[in-house]
């Protein structure tokens, strides 16, 4: 293989490992470690299908910095009233598309798994992640991840970002 | 058919105590669609601007009868007098096949794919493989016709369901029912201005779409938005940063059936009252954003009408909440806007869709502004994620009990009137007490 092949085949395994750190620390709610994957500025929001394909702009979820993910995790613990549940993300390895300088752009597709006490597990949004990497001291962080999910349906509420 | 058993089953007068039945009864909910979403009410489908160039349409619900909205052609002499929206029932007249499975998208006419029935965009029907029957020759070789329908099969007789439309300010309405008064009666003089403070004259631009299911009776959506005792205690959010309390001004207005409401009030500034906040542990003194952004609030003009029930005065809503029997409620809190349409699937559930606009001549600013309070509402949101969950949970507890139990509506006493506070459940009251005619319970 080629050294350029290595070279991306490593940031490949970089950026599953930064997706697996992602999904472990939502699905053991350690949601306060959440906005820590995102550069200060970055941006996250999920967002239906339907929405997206057609260019409507209306989101589910819609934050614009750090400061505004730990209010939604504020939410999340304190605020929101939910019925107790927990998440196991699956996540695909990740498909780097192109890279500009310190950008990366990568996709991976997930699927999230709800689990109500006393219930079965069932499927609860499925969809892709549309990223924008970028690397700092600390390793690899978001700028920007959209989660763009096929279901058509929200299960009732979602709580917990995907 | 033993509908008179479920007629003796509601007990007590008047309709501060609604029977757990009336949420989990499969056989009442079936009557329920035939009376209120089939019978002799109006029912939201969409938005005018969902469908703006000719032959766009997009499927939509009535009960759970599939409908499509289509924008029609028009001949430009009536253009004055036909909005050209067209509602028909996506059933093909010839087998029964819900033959539309694109959502939405651009028609010239509709084909049901099982035997080429052709549809007008008006749905009338336009024509049918061999209803004149197969040109061939019989035994002898002699020319003839095989089979075709019969001669006084009538295209005319077999379009599509047709509902009448009505068009207000740009919101869609459709019935089955030819005896419903107009939509303007139907809604009422008491309603109407509400309507028209969004609405009317306004070019809406759509922002897009949140969808979700509760496992719920559709019923508790109506209620949940015609209940302002709930939001300053359920939603952190509201008693926190004053958008929704006990001691804000406001005013609930209701139709002349009570079936329709308006849920009015002004924000305040937030914070300690102990009237309303001492023991709320939704109230968290010490909150406060991390980025304001997300209530970045920015009245606007339209907010300030002149007060319908005060001739001479103006009023300055933050906040409306408009209920429209049966299916349709219309939010604006602060600078988010939506519809929410009801869209009930058995006793036990139903599909909510929401709807987010804004209008044409919003600037960028203002577009970003209500998308980011859109974080607010919607499945996932701040505040509205929890009404998703808590209607869950009463339909858990109605179907636990069973037969005899009732809820217990009584904030304000057990009237039905309007009120100048939100410390009431009266909304409710009357969205029963018509129910009740409706239903003959």
């Amino acid at each position: 293989m080629s050294a350029q092949g290595v070279e991306r085949l490593l940031l490949q395994l970089e950026i599953d490992q930064l997706n697996a750190a992602y999904a472990a620390a939502l699905d053991e709610k350690r949601f306060d470690e959440w906005p820590g994957f995102f550069v200060e500025q970055g941006k996250y929001k999920v967002q239906a299908r339907e929405n997206f394909d057609r260019g409507l702009p209306l989101a589910l979820m819609a934050l614009e910095s750090q400061a505004m993910m730990k209010d939604r995790v504020y939410g999340v613990t304190q605020t929101i009233y939910h019925a107790p549940y927990y998440t196991r993300h699956v996540v695909s390895p990740a498909r780097v598309l192109a890279q500009e300088g310190d950008l990366v752009m990568a996709q991976a597709h997930y699927a999230v798994f709800r689990t109500r006490p006393g219930d079965s597990s069932e499927v609860y949004n499925v969809g892709r992640y549309i990223d924008e990497i970028v690397r700092d001291a600390a390793g690899l962080k978001f700028s920007s991840r959209l989660c763009v999910y096929d279901s058509e349906m929200v299960l009732n509420s979602l709580i917990y970002p995907i | 058919m033993n509908a008179p058993q479920t007629l003796s089953r509601w007990a007590g007068p008047g309709s501060s105590r609604v029977p757990f039945w009336a949420y989990t009864d499969a056989q009442l909910y079936q009557r329920e669609l035939e009376k209120i979403f089939y019978g002799e009410h109006w029912s939201y489908v969409g938005l005018e601007i969902e469908i703006p160039n000719t032959g766009d349409y997009k499927l939509s619900w009535i009960g759970e009868r599939q409908v499509i909205m289509v924008r029609d052609r028009v001949a430009p002499r009536d253009r004055g007098t036909d909005h050209g929206i067209r509602v028909v029932e996506n059933r093909c007249a010839h087998r029964g096949v819900r033959f539309c499975q694109q959502p939405q998208g651009n028609a010239r006419s509709f084909v049901c794919p099982y035997h080429q029935w052709t549809y007008k965009l008006n749905g009338d029907l336009a024509g049918l493989p061999f209803k004149d029957g197969v040109a061939a020759t019989d035994a002898d070789g002699a020319p003839c016709v095989n089979g075709g329908m019969p001669a006084d099969f009538d295209l005319k007789q077999h379009g599509l369901t047709k509902l009448r439309v009505a068009v207000l300010h740009g919101l869609v309405f459709a019935t089955f029912s030819d005896e419903v008064e107009p939509l303007a009666d139907y809604l009422g003089a008491d309603v109407m201005p509400w309507l028209a403070r969004i609405f009317k004259d306004r070019q809406l631009t759509l922002l897009g779409y949140n969808r979700q299911r509760i496992p719920g009776n559709w019923k508790l959506m109506m209620e949940n938005i015609k209940d302002p005792y709930h939001p300053g205690l359920l939603h952190t959010w509201f008693v926190t940063f004053g958008l929704w309390r006990a001691d804000q001004k406001s005013r609930m207005v209701m139709d002349s059936h009570g079936r329709h409401a308006v849920m009015i009030s002004r924000r305040n500034d937030g914070g300690q009252n102990a009237a309303v906040t001492q023991g709320v542990t939704s109230f968290k003194a010490d909150m406060a954003l991390g980025d304001t952004r997300l209530l970045d609030v920015v009245p606007e003009p339209w907010w300030a009408i002149d007060d319908p029930a005060r001739p001479g005065s103006t009023i300055t809503p933050t906040v409306t909440m408009i209920t429209l029997f049966p299916s349709l409620i219309i939010q604006q809190q602060v600078n988010s806007l939506s519809t929410r349409h009801i869209v009930p699937r058995g006793e036990g559930e139903f599909d909510f869709v929401w709807t987010h606009f804004g209008f044409a001549d919003d600037t960028p600013e203002m577009t970003q502004r209500r998308l980011r309070q859109a974080n607010l509402f919607g499945p996932a949101g701040f505040v509205s994620a929890d009404d998703g969950e808590v209607i869950e949970l009463s339909q858990d507890g109605f179907r636990q009990w069973g037969e005899g139990g009732s809820t217990l509506c009584e904030l304000g006493g057990t009237g039905t009137e309007a009120t100048e506070h939100m410390v009431t459940e009266t909304l409710i009251r009357s969205m029963y007490a018509y129910w009740r005619k409706v239903m003959a319970v």
